[in-house]
């Protein structure tokens, strides 16, 4: 059992076997998690630097717990990305880390194409954590794996990526993935959030939320950063979650259920109303846990793929 | 003492005199004493055989960073022109985005200098002065003297001259003098942390787009502009099909425009930023197919009058960053021939005569130095070898950087020599 790369950088152009792999060995590691002790020796004697450039929490937390769940020796750090000189910082760490022979790296990094970067000059396995808009691999993995335990499979599902999809790595890893797995993939937000020709991705295109619930299986509602509204890019908070919002009242409209995933942190009744984020639905908690096993399945696969 | 040097047996390509034509050229003392076609060898003659090969006049590249002063560890004057002369060239021009800026006398004087101390002054350096004081767009340098201390145009070049009326007034002043405004087309707020061209890759690569709208509506106003000054207008590296229709039909209104396209823009397109290679990062950006369809065709056509290079060195170090922090800019001097002759002689888009007048007789006429092949005349030649299979080897540039896309491209046809200001060298 391995997958065709050494690393996972991004979702685009992976075969559907090895994202199926991925999803079936974390079934696993869900039950894995779910037991009173929730430690296997299956990375023992190997070492992972989780290299974060740009802050993020509960990325990093859910990586170093599927390590230490999975008994490798974990280094973490967060360096400064915002500093002028963050390309050459990047550049010496690599090099830094092929000198102490670390085995695999977790990398969050704020410009796109950081993983590629890394996978080029060290030998370790790189993981994607983030690479700015471009793609949030294991994020996508998770979604997925989340939707097929929700509805057995997601050939034919039918998912609509709602909100701030132009700077948005979650959307993109989401398209690709669903799309090699079956399933269709509309996006929702206003015109300037919606990146050029994604239609040509085989992706549709809605700016008006209640055109498209009554088509869709699930939402994956993304966090609309703050500093967009100041970015000229829609008129006001107050507007978007008016028109883009997805409300209780918007959702009871439609006559069947929508599952509603969000990559978190949530900004309450902005993107999503509180009582949506917390209802029968959703599954946001649900995804917090399969991020943990989906990323113990990437590591144990990777770490067997030499 | 003098030096007679003749060349034997070469194909004299000129669309001046409308020569292509098998030739001997007689040169003494770096001036042409006789064309014919066949001169009687002697002893006190070197002899160069060119057989297979073509002399053109000298070919001039008048878009060029050199860098200095202020950037001496991306490129000099002394490494930019022996760039140049390796690659074919025996002038440039070169723009002014230095520190400080080509916005004062003394600085066209030190750059003229500097480039007649380098390797005998075999390549003439040409100084493009800035539009604006220190290129900031606000006020207008002072362009006659400028132009009276040897600048041959005007450019903010790395940003466009975006206040519409110090574009009128660049265009009305400058056109006293007769020098050409060449403006970098981008319109600032609609490029706005851009990377690469914007589009379904961009989409797919998550990294910010430069629309090419941002160049278009540039060129439209500045066409209109030069229409109601009456005034030369020159559009530096054009990129987009919109683009070349602008100039298209401006032309056909009479209106006084001229234009560049570099051979990066009409060899490859926005999928080789895929491999997030930061040596495919320029602006403007690479564009798609369409664009480099209709770059030919414009050429083909004769819209578009000059190729030149954009040549932009950059450090390693500078270059060796994240996508989007990497500097815009790829070297162009030692490829640029062979990827024309590849891309647009060998696949028919111009004939070797066209190819000559983009890179000699057109960019030499719009800033005023033109030259002629003939009997008494200076020698200023570029030799071609249009049939040479060579593999591009950026540790083999002359350039103090080496930061191209084309790395192990296969291309066909090189320079092979060039001769100018009583100076000749062979490669």
């Amino acid at each position: 059992m391995a997958l065709t790369s050494r690393h996972l950088l991004r979702l685009q152009g992976m075969p559907s076997d090895d994202i199926r792999q991925i999803l079936d060995a974390a079934i696993s590691f869900k039950e894995i998690l779910n037991r009173p002790i929730k430690k296997v020796p299956t990375l023992q004697g190997k070492t992972i630097v989780n290299l974060f450039f740009e802050n993020s929490t509960r990325t990093r937390t859910s990586f170093e717990l599927a390590e230490r769940r999975l008994s490798a020796d974990v280094l973490s750090f967060a360096a400064s990305s915002s500093s002028v000189t963050k390309g050459e910082t990047l550049k010496d760490t690599a090099r830094n880390i092929e000198a102490m022979k670390i085995d695999m790296v977790v990398i969050r990094h704020n410009a796109a194409g950081t993983s590629d970067f890394l996978s080029k000059v060290i030998n370790a396995n790189i993981i994607n954590a983030g690479d700015g808009q471009h793609e949030h691999p294991t994020q996508g993995l998770l979604d997925m794996y989340t939707l097929r335990e929700k509805f057995g499979k997601l050939e034919g599902l039918h998912v609509c990526i709602v909100g701030d999809v132009l700077h948005s790595r979650v959307a993109r890893s989401n398209i690709f993935g669903l799309q090699t797995m079956g399933a269709k993939v509309s996006v929702c937000g206003p015109a300037t959030l919606i990146p050029r020709d994604i239609d040509k991705l085989g992706v549709d295109v809605y700016h008006h939320i209640d055109d498209v619930l009554p088509k869709v299986d699930a939402l994956n509602v993304l966090r609309i950063q703050l500093e967009r509204q100041a970015g000229g890019f829609f008129p006001s908070l107050r507007e978007f979650h008016r028109y883009f919002g997805v409300t209780k009242e918007r959702l009871d409209k439609v006559d069947k259920p929508i599952t509603i995933l969000h990559p978190g942190p949530i900004n309450r009744d902005v993107e999503l109303s509180a009582d949506v984020a917390d209802g029968p639905h959703s599954v946001i908690l649900e995804q917090v846990l399969n991020g943990v096993a989906i990323r113990m399945a990437v590591l144990y696969l990777l770490g067997a793929t030499e | 003492m003098t030096e007679k040097i003749l060349l034997q047996n070469g194909r004299l390509v000129d669309p001046t005199s409308k020569r292509d034509e098998i030739v001997d050229m007689l040169i003494v003392d770096g001036k042409i004493a006789s064309i014919k076609s066949k001169i009687p060898a002697s002893s006190d003659y070197k002899t160069v055989d060119l057989s297979n090969k073509i002399i053109a006049p000298g070919f001039i590249d008048i878009h060029v960073h050199l860098r200095e002063p202020g950037y001496e560890h991306k490129e000099t004057i002394e490494t930019g022109t022996r760039s140049a002369a390796y690659g074919g060239f025996t002038a440039v021009c070169c723009m002014p985005n230095t520190n400080p800026a080509i916005d004062d006398e003394s600085i066209v004087t030190f750059i003229m200098t500097q480039g007649k101390k380098a390797h005998g002054g075999i390549v003439d350096v040409f100084p493009i002065a800035s539009v604006s004081k220190s290129r900031e767009g606000k006020t207008l340098a002072p362009i006659a003297e400028l132009v009276h201390a040897g600048a041959v145009g005007l450019s903010d070049d790395g940003a466009p001259v975006s206040d519409a009326n110090l574009m009128r007034r660049a265009l009305e002043y400058a056109n006293m003098y007769n020098v050409p405004v060449m403006q970098h087309c981008e319109i600032p707020e609609l490029s706005h942390g851009g990377v690469m061209n914007e589009g379904r890759v961009s989409t797919e690569l998550g990294l910010p787009g430069i629309p090419g709208v941002a160049e278009e509506i540039m060129i439209a106003r500045d066409l209109l502009l030069s229409e109601y000054t009456n005034s030369r207008y020159h559009v530096c590296h054009m990129s987009t099909a919109v683009s070349v229709d602008l100039v298209r039909q401006a032309k056909k209104k009479g209106i006084k425009v001229t234009c560049e396209v570099t051979p990066h823009h009409f060899t490859v397109t926005e999928e080789i930023v895929r491999t997030y290679d930061t040596n495919t990062k320029m602006n403007p950006p690479l564009r798609t197919q369409k664009d480099v369809d209709a770059i030919k065709d414009g050429l083909k056509d004769g819209t578009i009058d000059v190729i030149a290079t954009d040549h932009a060195p950059h450090s390693l170090d500078e270059k060796e960053v994240d996508y989007i922090q990497a500097p815009f800019g790829i070297v162009g001097l030692e490829t640029a021939i062979g990827l024309s002759i590849t891309e647009l002689v060998e696949k028919q888009f111009l004939t070797m005569n066209q190819l000559i007048e983009k890179f000699s007789v057109n960019p030499r006429k719009i800033i005023g130095k033109e030259i002629r092949i003939a009997e008494g005349e200076p020698a200023n030649l570029t030799f071609i070898d249009p049939n040479i299979v060579w593999d591009v080897e950026i540790s083999k540039f002359n350039s103090k950087s080496k930061n191209s896309p084309f790395n192990g491209r296969t291309l066909k046809g090189k320079a092979v020599g060039i001769c100018n200001n009583g100076k000749m060298i062979l490669y």
